[in-house]
C-alpha cells in the first residue's frame, strides 16, 4: 500500500544570526492511511520542525527545506505554491498545537474561529457551518456546544480549549492530523482524557495521526509505530510493541528508562543519561549520540552509523545488533559522572541528629486571595487557595505534594516559607511559630528554609554570574568575603556537580539542567534544614530529570535535608518521596507513605490520578478508574466534599458533610467518607 | 458593564474638578496680579486699585475665591475676561472651530500614516517600507514641533509658495500645521504599531491560523491587526490629547486663530477666567477621549468585557 505521508531524506536548515543550523538531517518517515505514528524526542531534537516542515510552515521562521521530499498521497508538498498549499492545510492535513491557551486568537469567539476554518475550505452557508461546528464541539466532549460557540478563548480551561482545537482540526475531515505535544500543557488527568479522545476520533474519522511528543508514556498510549529523534536525526523507528519490548538504540533505552522511573527502592539511583542535548551548531563528529553513550567505541566517534533494519525496527547505531541483550544502563554506575558529582566536600550529615521528629507542624492553614471587586463597601469575593490544611513534615524526610494545577500546591509551598502570609492557621518550624514572628527574626530564619524553583530560566538573574548568584546568600547571612567566600562557593558548586571554574560565567551559557544545578547550589549555599522544591524537574528534559533527582537525593543524604517536593509528574514524586500528600482544590485529601499510596490508594481522587499515569507497555491500557470532568473553580464554596462532582462513589453524605482527614491504616490518612481501603 | 461606565464617568468628573482646582491654586500662587495688565499701577491711586481688586474678587481669600468660581460654574457661568470683559464661554466657542479643525485633521493624518506604515513595515520587515517607517518614527520622536513647523514653512510656503504661511481660513492654511502635528503623531504611532504587530505575529495562534489554511491577508488584517491595535489604542488616546496641546505652538508658529493662541495670551496677561475656562474645556476633552479609549478597549478586546462582567457578578470565574 502506498503511504499517506511519505517523507524522504528531509533536511531542514535555519538561517540564524549565529549562522546556519542544520535542524533536520536526512529524516525519512512514512505514515500509512489510518495509522498513528509518534515522533518522540527531547527539546531541540527537531521533532516540532519536522511537523512544521510537513505543513510547510517554516518559511516564516527563516527555516528552509534544503533537501528531500514530502508527499501527501503522491502530492509533492514541497513543490506547491503558497496558495496551493493553503488549500491543503486545514483541509487534507490539519494540526493541533501544544498550548491550547495560546493557539486561539483571543479576540474572536470559538464559534467564529471554527466557522472561519470550515468556510475557508467548504462551500457552506454560515448557518450550516455553525451547525457543523456545534456538532463537532459536542463530539469532542464539550458539555454545552452552543454556549461554547459564543465564548472567547479566555473563558475556557486548557482542557476544553484543547478539545475545541481538536474540533477545529477535524472540521474539514483531514486525512492526516498532526498533533504537536497536544497534552504537554495539561494536567495528567486531562491528558488521559484528551489522548483517549484523539484515539477514538482517529478511528472514527479514519485519519492518520502524526503525534509529536517528548513523553514515551503518551506515545505508548497512542502509537502504532514510534520514531525516536535525536539532534535532527531519526535514531530508531519501530512498531510500538517492538520498540518497548526491544529498544535497540542506547538513547531509546535511556529515554524509556528515565521516562518511567521503574518502581525501585527509594535512595537507589535512577538510571540517567549523562550530559545534555547537544547544540545544533556544534554537533559532535561521528554518531551524534556518542558523547552521552555508555557503549560508544572508536568507530562511533569517527563515522556516523547508517540506518539498518532488524526485524521490523530501523536503527542508526553501530552496535544495534549487540545491544538488546545487554542491560540498558549499568546499575552500579557512579552518580552524576558527568562532572564530578556530589562528593568530597566533607559536610557530613549536619542535621541528622534528630531524625524522625517533626520539623514542620502545620495546623489549620488557610489562604484566601481577594478578587478585584466592583465597588468599595461591598464584601469582596475570595478564591480560597488553601482550605484548612494540617500536616507535619518530619526531620530528614521528603514529603511529596501532588495535585492538578490550581489545587493550591504551589501556594502551600510558599506559605510554608512565609513568602506569602497565611490568612489563618499556625505554622511551627521546629519550635518557632512562623506566623507570629517579626520581619527581622523571619529574615534570620530564612537561612534554614530555601526554595528551588520550577523555571531554571526565569529564576536566575541573567545579569549576575554564577559566583554572584551562589555567593549572594553567603554575603547576606554570613557576611563572608574574599577568599573565604570564594572557597565556599567552589565547595558548593562541586557539591551540585558543577566545575568551580564556571563561577565567572552567566546563566545563559548553561543548559536547562545545569541551570537547575545553579538554582540548587543557591538553595543549599547556607546549609539549610528545609528546602521546598516547587516542580523542580518539570521544566527539564526527560533525560536530564533523572540526573537532578539523583542530585537532590545525594544532597539530602549528605546534608540531612528535609524536602517538600511539589510535582505533577507522579512517577518522579513517587521515587523521591517518603510520604506523599495529595491536594485537591485547596485541601489535602490523602497523605500516605509513598509506596502504600501507589499500591493501595484510599481516596478515589488519588486512584484516578494514579490511573492517569501512562504505562510503558502499550498492552496495559485498561483504564478502570478513568476520571471525567475537570476541577471546578468557583468563589462559591461547594458544600461537603469538593471531589463529589467527579467522584464515582459519591453519596448524599458527601454532599452534606465535609470529610475530614482521618487515619485509616497505619500511616495512611484520607479525607473521604467512602475510602477504598 | 453599565456600572463600569458610570464608575468611569464619576471618576472623570473628579478629574475635571481637581484639575480646575489645581490650576486655580497655581495661578493664585504665581507672582503678579491681573491688575498689572489692566492699568498702569504706578500711575493709579491705591484706592482705585483696591476697589478694582475688590470688584474682580481677587482680594478675597483663596477658599472663598474657589467657592465663588465653582458656584458660578454650576450655573454655567465661566465668568468674564478681565481684559475684554467678554463672557468666557462664547469667547471659547468662537475660537473653537479652527482649533478643532487643526487637531482633528492632524489626528487623522497621524492615524492614517501611523497605522498604515506601522502595519506594512511589520509585515514587510526589513524591506524598503520598513526603512521608511523607521525613519518617520525617528523623525516624529526626535524633532520638536516648532522646529519641523518652521522647516515646512520655509520650504513649502516661502520657497515654493504652495501654501499660505499664516491665517486660519480654508484648507490651504490647514495643510502645513496639520502636517507638522500629524507627522509627529504618526512617528509615535508607527513605532507602537510596528512593535505590537511584530509581537502578535510571533504568537502561536498566528501559526495556527496559517495551519488552518487562511490566506495571509486574513491572518494579518483580520487577526493580527486587531490584536495589535489593543496596545495602540492607549497611544491613540494620548495622541488625541497631544494634537490638541500641539495647537498652542502651531497657532503661534502659523499665526492662526484658536484656543491655543487664546490661552497663551491669557496666561501672559493673567486673565484668570479665560485661563480657567480653557483649562476646564481641555480637561473635559481629555477626559472624554480617555473614556472613549476605555470603552473602545472593551469593544475590541473581549477579555476586558469579561473582566467587567466578572466584576459585576461578584467574580465567579468561568
Amino acid at each position: 500500500m502506498k503511504p499517506l505521508l511519505d517523507i524522504q531524506r528531509l533536511s531542514v536548515d535555519f538561517n540564524t544570526k549565529r549562522g546556519v543550523l542544520h535542524a533536520l538531517h536526512e529524516v525519512s518517515l512514512t505514515i500509512k492511511a489510518g495509522e498513528a505514528v509518534c515522533l518522540v524526542g527531547e527539546s531541540g531534537s527537531g521533532k516540532t520542525i519536522a511537523s512544521k516542515a510537513v505543513m510547510r510552515l517554516l518559511g516564516h521562521e527563516n527555516g528552509s527545506i534544503v533537501n528531500g521530499r514530502i508527499a501527501l498521497s503522491g502530492l509533492d508538498l514541497n513543490s506547491l505554491t503558497q496558495s496551493e498549499l493553503r488549500a491543503v492545510r486545514g483541509k487534507r492535513m490539519a494540526m493541533i498545537f501544544q498550548e491550547p491557551m495560546a493557539a486561539f486568537d483571543p479576540v474572536y469567539t470559538i464559534g467564529y474561529q471554527l466557522v472561519e476554518t470550515i468556510r475557508r475550505h467548504e462551500s457552506m452557508s454560515k448557518s450550516a457551518a455553525r451547525k457543523h461546528a456545534a456538532s463537532l464541539l459536542g463530539r469532542v466532549g464539550i458539555p454545552e456546544p452552543e454556549l461554547c460557540m459564543k465564548q472567547y478563548p479566555g473563558e475556557l480551561s486548557g482542557g476544553m480549549l484543547q478539545r475545541a482545537m481538536i474540533a477545529m482540526a477535524l472540521s474539514c475531515g483531514p486525512e492526516l492530523l498532526i498533533a504537536d505535544e497536544p497534552t504537554t500543557a495539561l494536567d495528567m488527568t486531562i491528558q488521559a482524557q484528551i489522548l483517549r479522545l484523539l484515539k477514538e476520533l482517529q478511528k472514527e474519522f479514519g485519519m492518520a495521526l502524526f503525534l509529536i511528543t517528548h513523553d514515551f508514556g503518551v506515545a505508548a498510549r497512542v502509537a502504532d509505530r514510534i520514531a525516536v529523534m535525536y539532534a535532527g536525526r531519526i535514531v530508531e523507528q519501530a512498531p510500538a510493541q517492538e520498540l518497548f519490548a526491544r529498544p535497540r538504540h542506547p538513547y531509546t533505552r535511556g529515554l524509556i528508562e528515565s521516562a518511567f522511573m521503574p518502581d525501585r527502592e527509594r535512595g537507589e539511583k535512577l538510571p540517567a543519561i549523562p550530559g545534555s542535548i547537544p547544540n545544533l551548531n556544534a554537533l559532535p563528529e561521528g554518531c551524534v549520540f556518542h558523547p552521552r553513550c555508555l557503549h560508544a567505541t572508536d568507530r562511533c566517534r569517527v563515522s556516523e552509523p547508517p540506518t539498518v533494519s532488524f526485524s521490523g525496527s530501523e536503527v542508526a547505531c553501530w552496535h544495534a545488533s549487540e545491544l538488546p541483550g545487554v542491560s540498558p544502563m549499568p546499575e552500579s554506575r557512579p552518580p552524576l559522572s558527568e562532572s564530578g558529582g556530589a562528593g568530597g566536600t566533607g559536610w557530613g550529615r549536619m542535621h541528622a541528629a534528630s531524625e524522625g521528629e517533626d520539623l514542620f507542624r502545620v495546623e489549620g492553614l488557610y489562604k484566601d486571595y481577594p478578587l478585584r471587586s466592583g465597588l468599595p463597601g461591598r464584601p469582596r469575593a475570595h478564591i480560597r487557595a488553601v482550605d484548612g490544611v494540617s500536616f507535619t513534615i518530619r526531620q530528614g524526610e521528603t514529603l511529596g505534594l501532588v495535585g492538578e494545577s490550581g489545587s493550591g500546591k504551589s501556594t502551600l509551598g510558599r506559605l510554608l516559607l512565609r513568602l506569602e502570609p497565611a490568612t489563618a492557621g499556625t505554622l511551627f518550624f521546629q519550635d518557632t511559630n512562623l506566623t507570629g514572628i517579626g520581619a527581622s527574626k523571619l529574615r534570620r530564619m530564612r537561612k534554614d528554609m530555601q526554595m528551588i524553583f520550577q523555571d531554571p530560566y526565569g529564576s536566575l538573574d541573567p545579569r549576575w554570574n554564577v559566583g554572584e548568584l551562589v555567593g549572594e546568600p553567603l554575603d547576606v547571612h554570613l557576611r563572608l568575603k574574599g577568599a573565604d567566600k570564594k572557597e565556599r562557593i567552589e565547595e558548593i558548586l562541586a557539591a551540585v556537580g558543577l566545575d568551580p571554574s564556571v563561577m565567572n560565567r552567566y546563566p545563559h551559557e548553561f543548559s536547562g539542567g545545569q541551570r537547575q544545578r545553579i538554582g540548587i547550589a543557591r538553595a543549599i549555599a547556607l546549609n539549610p534544614k528545609f528546602v521546598v522544591a516547587d516542580e523542580a524537574v518539570s521544566a527539564l528534559d526527560v533525560s536530564v530529570q533523572a540526573q537532578i533527582v539523583n542530585l537532590l537525593q545525594d544532597l539530602q543524604k549528605k546534608m540531612g535535608l528535609t524536602y517538600l517536593f511539589i510535582g505533577h509528574g507522579l512517577h518522579v514524586v513517587r521515587h523521591i518521596s517518603d510520604r506523599i500528600a495529595v491536594m485537591h482544590q485547596g485541601r489535602i485529601v490523602e497523605i500516605s507513605p509513598s509506596r502504600q499510596l501507589f499500591r493501595r490508594p484510599a481516596h478515589p481522587y488519588t486512584r484516578a490520578l494514579i490511573a492517569s499515569i501512562p504505562h510503558p507497555d502499550p498492552q496495559v491500557q485498561a483504564e478502570p478508574d478513568r476520571m471525567d470532568g475537570e476541577p471546578l473553580f468557583s468563589t462559591r464554596t461547594l458544600s461537603g466534599c469538593r471531589f463529589r462532582m467527579r467522584c464515582p462513589l459519591a453519596t448524599d453524605r458527601c454532599r452534606e458533610e465535609r470529610p475530614e482527614l482521618r487515619r485509616l491504616d497505619g500511616e495512611q490518612y484520607a479525607a473521604c467518607h467512602n475510602p477504598l481501603l | 458593564m453599565v456600572r463600569v461606565v458610570i464608575g468611569r464617568i464619576v471618576s472623570s468628573l473628579l478629574v475635571v474638578v481637581s484639575s480646575s482646582v489645581l490650576v486655580f491654586v497655581i495661578m493664585y500662587l504665581l507672582p503678579g496680579d491681573p491688575i498689572d495688565s489692566m492699568v498702569n499701577v504706578a500711575a493709579t491711586p491705591p484706592e482705585v486699585i483696591a476697589s478694582l481688586r475688590h470688584q474682580l474678587g481677587v482680594d478675597k481669600p483663596l477658599p472663598q475665591q474657589l467657592a465663588d468660581y465653582f458656584g458660578k460654574l454650576l450655573r454655567g457661568d465661566l465668568g468674564t475676561s478681565l481684559l475684554t470683559s467678554e463672557p468666557v464661554l462664547p469667547k471659547i466657542a468662537a475660537q473653537l472651530p479652527p482649533t478643532l479643525e487643526l487637531a482633528a485633521v492632524s489626528l487623522a493624518i497621524a492615524l492614517i500614516v501611523g497605522l498604515a506604515l506601522g502595519v506594512l513595515s511589520a509585515i514587510h520587515r526589513n524591506g524598503p517600507i520598513d526603512w521608511i517607517a523607521r525613519f518617520v518614527g525617528l523623525l516624529g520622536i526626535s524633532m520638536p514641533n516648532f522646529w519641523s513647523g518652521i522647516l515646512l514653512l520655509l520650504v513649502f510656503s516661502i520657497r515654493l509658495g504652495w501654501f499660505p504661511a499664516m491665517g486660519s481660513d480654508g484648507w490651504r492654511t490647514l495643510a502645513l500645521p496639520s502636517l507638522t502635528l500629524g507627522l509627529i503623531g504618526a512617528g509615535f504611532l508607527v513605532r507602537i504599531v510596528r512593535n505590537s504587530m511584530l509581537e502578535v505575529m510571533s504568537e502561536p495562534y498566528i501559526v495556527m491560523l496559517r495551519a488552518k489554511g487562511l490566506t495571509e491577508r486574513a491572518v494579518m488584517y483580520r487577526h493580527a491587526l486587531r490584536n495589535a491595535l489593543i496596545p495602540a489604542i492607549t497611544v491613540i488616546g494620548l495622541l488625541a490629547g497631544d494634537m490638541l496641546a500641539g495647537t498652542v505652538v502651531m497657532e503661534t508658529v502659523f499665526a492662526r486663530q484658536g484656543i491655543g493662541r487664546m490661552i497663551s495670551d491669557a496666561i501672559l496677561s493673567k486673565d484668570m477666567p479665560v485661563v480657567q475656562g480653557v483649562i476646564l474645556f481641555s480637561a473635559v476633552v481629555y477626559v472624554v477621549i480617555n473614556l472613549l479609549v476605555d470603552l473602545s478597549y472593551s469593544w475590541i478586546d473581549p477579555r476586558v468585557r469579561l473582566r467587567h462582567r466578572t466584576a459585576d457578578t461578584g467574580g465567579a470565574i468561568r
